[in-house]
């Protein structure tokens, strides 16, 4: 990811963390669909599967 | 090749694609929160016990067309025009992909058309959550789906546009918050739509017979991914606007960029496990489940929205004590242009989202509480507070700048625009109180006839409880009236509204338009003052609000069973 390396103005400074991490809305996108997917989505759907049939 | 005007008003370099497409969607938007809020006031005219206006068939029919159309139809297409405004626009940027916009919104458009003729046929009165086994007709499901999918292109669009901004160098450092706040609605509609079209698509093959059956559980799980989520696209979309009008009438900036960005994280992170706040009482699934996604989840995204609810006061507060409003704790406050509609609406979308929205969600949102008020008109008292007086009211709010300042015409009837925001706000707030009120006694949502008359076993509310199903009616009337002369407001000033003089001309009296708005709302920097002591003193009274309110709900459940 290019958009990693440099800062706003090109300096070499590095750039923290968290600025990098706000500054990605690549990575914000893919953080925001991964982790309500498994926290939510597949671990509701895998306790509902586990619900036995009734007979 | 991209071809651009100057808006006159703002300066801002303004795409033409962006500027047609902006307005398509908003006005699209419009009409169908008029077919809509329609339905709404049918539905309060029949709750209301002295009138029960529409027979049992007809309530759930427009029930059922109320909820899709406010709340998808409406904030969905209004938001589409925020996305492409705050990218292309706020960036100064040219809009990536035109044809795909327009393709998403024909797609959105026919979508919403095809479930509309679904549910007025009469044979899919199954409400917008549509819970199987009740089945509704297949095109009701297509039309979702493919408005689902027209939407997801819409975020694509705004990816797109974003990533090439960035790319061509239109901005300087990072996004502005506003655009920061927007990109924040973009990410979590596309878990939204992503869970739509989880469940959605194999309940639709279900409609068309190709499945044998839908399980219900597994139905309400994924759904409500869809579907508490797509009330987060709202907020986050809300609070974006209030970021945009304090920068726009105020030049105001954020007290700390950072601070509001991170609270916007917690958004991306956490408000869509909230959704589980729906399957409190579901049985089969985990308390470890249920507590974790709704509790420690949910809370760290509720601090999101208090320091929201926090920094757009306190953004405001800061930029009108430079101004010289320094006096006592309130000036900057008293002296705001109360008269302005943009400022009145979201004013009053901040104060009325926190108190009637925020805290009763946090109430309902805890597993004990729940049990209070679960399946009572309360939910629609709670949400009404959220998604009407919040992100609707909002969304009128930045329509009186947004209308006049891209389509260059004065609105037509700024006198009734003045009363606007108060009538509905203040309608819409007391019916959600109401509803509230109603549902802690008991009173059932998504109900025909609270006398039960023709049911085997009758039951009596208390007469407060009428009394308030009575007010929400009168409330309803206000909001109904309020929302219309926005409507009017709206497609009067597009229709036959007078050109703008431009620039020269004075500004209106009320409206300190700042020519800094290019400035404040398109580049990224913080105020860099915490001096805002009549705004933490206003967050004080909030707190201590919350705590009450929810510590006296405890004492209620406790009443409630009856355990001792
Ligand atoms: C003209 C103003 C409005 C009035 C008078 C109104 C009134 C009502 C009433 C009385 C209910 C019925 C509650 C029940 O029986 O369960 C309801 C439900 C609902 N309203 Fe509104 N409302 C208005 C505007 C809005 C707006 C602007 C939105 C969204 C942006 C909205 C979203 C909803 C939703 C999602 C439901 C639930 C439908 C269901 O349970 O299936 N309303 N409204
Ligand atoms: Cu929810």
């Amino acid at each position: 990811m290019s958009d990693f390396d440099t800062g706003p103005g090109g300096t070499d400074e590095k750039i923290p963390f968290m600025q990098q991490l706000l500054d990605s809305p690549l990575l914000l996108l893919v953080i925001g669909i991964v982790s309500p997917m498994v926290l939510y989505i597949v671990w509701g759907v895998m306790e509902t599967i586990a619900i036995p049939l009734a007979q | 090749m991209a071809e651009f005007r100057t808006c006159p008003d703002t300066g801002f370099k303004i795409d033409l694609n962006a500027d047609k497409l902006i307005k398509w969607n908003a006005v699209t938007a419009v009409v169908f929160l008029l077919i809509g809020g329609l339905f709404g006031l049918l539905v309060a005219l029949t709750r209301w016990p002295a009138v029960h206006l529409l027979d049992a068939d007809l309530f759930y029919l427009a029930l059922t067309a109320h909820g899709l159309d406010v709340l998808l139809v409406w904030c969905i297409f209004f938001e589409i025009a925020l996305l492409y405004f705050t990218s292309a626009i706020l960036l100064n940027a040219r809009m990536v992909f035109p044809k795909i916009a327009w393709i998403g919104y024909w797609m959105m458009l026919i979508g919403a058309l095809i479930t509309n003729v679904a549910v007025l046929r009469g044979d899919s009165s199954v409400m917008f959550t549509s819970y199987p086994p009740m089945m509704a007709a297949q095109d009701f499901y297509l039309g979702i789906i493919l408005f689902a999918v027209g939407a997801l292109l819409g975020c694509l669009v705004f990816f797109a546009t974003l990533h090439v901004a960035r790319k061509e160098k239109t901005y300087e450092g990072s996004i502005p918050l506003v655009t920061f706040g927007a990109m924040t609605a973009a990410i979590i509609a596309v878990f939204t739509i992503l869970s739509g079209a989880i469940i959605l698509v194999p309940t639709w093959f279900w409609s068309l017979g190709l499945l044998s059956h839908i399980d219900t559980i597994m139905y309400r799980v994924i759904w409500w991914g869809m579907g508490h989520s797509s009330q987060q696209v709202n907020v986050a979309a809300q609070i974006a606007c209030w970021y945009a009008i304090a920068a726009i009438l105020f030049g105001a900036k954020p007290l700390s960029e950072k601070v509001s960005r991170t609270a916007f994280l917690l958004y991306i992170l956490f408000l869509q496990l909230a959704s589980a706040h729906h399957l409190l009482v579901d049985p089969g699934l985990s308390s470890e489940y249920k507590i974790f996604n709704t509790s420690y989840a949910l809370y760290l995204a509720v601090l999101g929205s208090m320091i929201h609810g926090l920094t757009v006061p306190g953004a405001i507060e800061a930029a009108q004590r430079k101004k010289g409003l320094n006096k006592g704790l309130f000036e900057w406050l008293t002296k705001a242009p109360w008269g302005n509609p943009v400022f009145a609406g979201m004013a009053l979308s901040v104060v009325l989202f926190g108190f009637l929205g925020g805290i009763s969600g946090v109430m309902m949102g805890t597993e004990q509480l729940n049990l209070i008020t679960h399946n009572t008109i309360y939910v629609p008292g709670h949400f009404h507070g959220t998604v009407v007086v919040g992100t609707t009211l909002t969304f009128m709010a930045i329509s009186y700048w947004i209308v006049p300042t891209l389509w260059q015409k004065e609105l037509v009837f700024p006198g009734l625009a003045k009363w606007q925001p108060y009538l509905f706000g203040i309608g819409m707030g007391l019916a959600a109180t109401f509803m509230m009120g109603a549902g802690t006694l008991g009173v059932p949502r998504r109900h025909w006839d609270m006398t039960f008359a023709d049911s085997a076993m009758g039951f009596d509310f208390p007469a407060a409880a009428n009394l308030m199903m009575g007010l929400n009616g009168v409330a309803a009337v206000m909001g109904s009236i309020g929302a219309a002369i926005f409507i009017l407001n709206m497609v009067g000033t597009i229709l036959w509204g007078k050109a703008k003089v431009p620039a020269a001309a004075a500004p209106a009296e009320e409206a300190p338009a700042e020519p800094n708005v290019t400035g404040a709302a398109t580049s990224y920097g913080s105020a860099g003052t915490m001096e805002v002591p009549g705004t933490f003193v206003l967050a004080m009274i909030f707190l201590v609000s919350f705590v009450l309110y929810y510590f006296v709900n405890w004492k209620y459940l406790s009443s409630v069973w009856g355990l001792s």
